[in-house]
């Protein structure tokens, strides 16, 4: 099937160019890192994660979130979304790598990774969270091609197909809850010290990876014959709106806990994030942002009018995508560091390399969504004609 | 001691040119004689060692020396920027240090008071339980231990330390001896050629002076705190009744930072 990759229009190829380009300067930019350490990025010793361990929290949310397309059409015989659990499933794959890398190009020691495999240690959860997530991009590598190449060869997919894809529905959770638990469980950092993480991190998930398949539906639709189809689309907006309701509120649940207990180490992280502590609070505009794409996206996606028309809904998604981003792409961890230990503050933001290398690993994951996607794509062009 | 490093090395080169393993060279410099030579030192036989640094006894200039003799002993570099700082051994004002503790009355005289801060030596340390290649990892004799030659740079221990007690090589600490700036904060650099060079992207911290226990001699801060002021700063093994810290501990009042963490450190104040 891979040759359908290689053909295309003239779009298809610029695209494909613009991320190659995109991967030219990240990697320029992480062989520069290779060499003076990761003293070019913003981090310090008290903001020791930053943007790359951000965008890895975050993308593990979209990889997870293919379930919400997997887990109804194979546990629910929902036949609707027969027609897209592959893009469900391709859009994982491409989001796990890019969490791959954006562990790898955290690393200080990237040519010791093995490490990890030499010396197993059950009580990291670093360690499981690499178990988790190579399984699940081998799940779905597995599940994604052999349901798609029997699509095209028009036989239904084998047994063990099936199989695979039923393990891979509670494997989803597990790569989210495992990602979680790399914060929840660690003594002194109050802001990720909540029994409700996981259940927050599936919550964001859930709402921003099938907005963001939403609006990859509508781009594919507009730039090939395939339609993944108007039910299918208002059906993975309803999961959407209940998803996004689910996060809000669970955010809402992390205040009430901090301000009413008046705890001053559980409210100095939001303080900090919101309206910022010893005059430091560049985090501020964004964490606002975030709150109004928030509430826009909530008000877009209640209304059942705005909901179903499917420009407003992609308006929605957008919201979605930006205020979920914020939360945890910034938020999450910047927040968490600061204050340190010390109750100090030591302010951070991405340098210049750390943002393009962080944009070659956002590239790398698209190029190969797009690669895929084109794939997928042309067999149900194939098939339908 | 009956056998020194370097003829340890060489026997045991020798012994491997004739394909026979570390524990035949131990065999060849007479059985036992080895492990009977490490426990007859008082300080190599700990099973939990801690720390007390009696704050009556400290002053600004005396923790200056202190940390400059831990600094100089593990080669730590001084970069000159607060982000990139490699800390073993450091000093930290009363407030800061203990967060908790804090109230808008107190004095100056006590606010501003520094404490000579360093590895707890947790006897619960999550920072081991953390690490993805138990490159850090805890002894029996209880130290906290970081084997800077295994570490991937993950800096999850990092985040999972509540002490702000590691520290990060950003960058290569090698440069300190390269760009001029910084020749002039770090003269003679490397100061101890026998201690383990590190590269840059892994993590470090205070040892309790491993190197030096091993060979019979206390950390290297406590002993330039006791050269200048007895007593300033106590090493002991809280497993031995009879042992100085124990009575220290039960005599005197104490506090430690952060014990509701509930990762037990073993640095105790005297305040």
């Amino acid at each position: 099937m891979l040759e359908t990759a290689l053909k295309g229009k003239q779009g298809y190829w610029s695209w494909l160019i613009f991320l190659l380009v995109m991967m030219g300067i990240g990697l320029g930019c992480y062989l520069y890192q290779f060499n003076e350490g990761l003293r070019i990025t913003g981090m310090s010793r008290d903001v020791s994660w930053g943007f790359y361990i951000a965008q890895f929290t975050y993308l593990v949310g979209v990889a997870a979130s293919g379930v919400m397309v997997v887990l109804p059409y194979y546990l629910h015989d929902y036949k609707a979304f027969g027609r897209i659990t592959v893009l469900g499933e391709f859009m994982a794959i491409a989001a796990v790598t890019m969490c791959i890398l954006f562990i790898f190009v955290d690393l200080g020691n990237p040519v010791r990774i093995m490490n990890v495999i030499m010396f197993p240690s059950p009580t990291s959860i670093l360690f499981w969270d690499m178990i988790v997530l190579n399984v699940y991009l081998l799940l779905n590598v597995f599940v994604g091609w052999n349901v798609l190449s029997a699509e095209r060869k028009g036989i239904p997919y084998q047994k063990w197909v099936k199989v695979l894809a039923y393990i891979s529905i509670p494997w989803a959770f597990s790569i989210h809850t495992v990602t979680a638990f790399l914060y929840a469980g660690l003594p002194g950092r109050h802001f990720w010290m909540t029994a409700i993480m996981a259940a927050r991190f599936l919550s964001s998930a859930f709402c921003s990876g099938p907005a963001l398949l939403i609006l990859i539906c509508l781009i594919v639709r507009r730039v090939s014959k395939f339609d993944p189809g108007k039910e299918q689309i208002r059906t993975l907006g309803g999961i959407v709106a209940y998803a996004m309701i689910i996060n809000v509120f669970f955010y809402l649940l992390e205040i009430f806990t901090a301000f009413y207990s008046q705890i001053p180490g559980h409210m100095v992280h939001f303080e900090f994030l919101f309206v910022g502590v010893d005059g430091y609070g560049k985090l501020a505009p964004w964490m606002w942002t975030a709150t109004g794409f928030a509430v826009l996206s909530l008000i877009l996606l209640i209304i059942p009018s705005t909901r179903r028309n499917e420009e407003t809904l992609a308006v929605a998604c957008v919201s979605v995508i930006v205020a979920t981003w914020i939360d945890k792409g910034l938020g999450l961890v910047i927040g968490g560091f600061t204050p340190n230990p010390f109750e100090r503050v030591t302010p951070y933001w991405p340098t210049t390399p750390e943002i393009l290398i962080t944009l070659g690993v956002w590239a790398t994951g698209f190029f190969i969504l797009t690669v895929l996607y084109k794939i997928a794509v042309s067999v149900k062009e194939e098939v339908a004609a | 001691m009956g056998v020194n490093r370097r003829e340890f090395l060489k026997i045991a080169g020798a012994a491997s040119l004739f394909g026979l393993g570390g524990k035949t060279a131990i065999e060849i410099l007479a059985p036992g004689k080895v492990e009977a030579s490490m426990e007859a030192l008082p300080l190599t036989g700990g099973e939990r060692w801690a720390m007390v640094v009696d704050m009556h006894k400290m002053d600004d200039a005396l923790m200056d020396k202190c940390i400059e003799a831990c600094h100089r002993e593990h080669n730590v570099p001084d970069l000159g920027n607060p982000k990139e700082e490699v800390k073993w051994l450091w000093k930290e004002d009363y407030h800061h240090s203990f967060p908790g503790q804090h109230h808008q009355y107190i004095g100056d005289h006590f606010k501003h008071t520094n404490f000579l801060l360093m590895c707890n030596h947790c006897t619960n340390p999550p920072c081991c339980r953390v690490c993805p290649t138990q490159a850090t990892f805890q002894r029996k004799d209880g130290i906290v231990m970081m084997d800077m030659h295994r570490c991937i740079g993950c800096r999850f221990c990092m985040a999972a330390c509540p002490f702000g007690a590691r520290s990060f090589n950003w960058g290569d600490p090698y440069r300190v001896t390269r760009v001029e700036e910084l020749k002039k904060l770090n003269p003679g650099f490397p100061t101890n050629r026998e201690y383990p060079t590190r590269s840059k992207g892994v993590v470090e911290k205070c040892t309790f002076c491993t190197e030096r226990l091993a060979k019979g001699l206390l950390p290297a801060c406590v002993e330039v705190a006791n050269k200048v002021e007895e007593g300033a700063m106590i090493f002991g093994d809280l497993a031995d009744p009879e042992s100085e810290v124990r009575q220290v501990l039960k005599e005197t009042y104490t506090i430690r930072r952060k014990p509701e963490l509930g990762t037990e450190p073993n640095l105790f104040f005297i305040v």
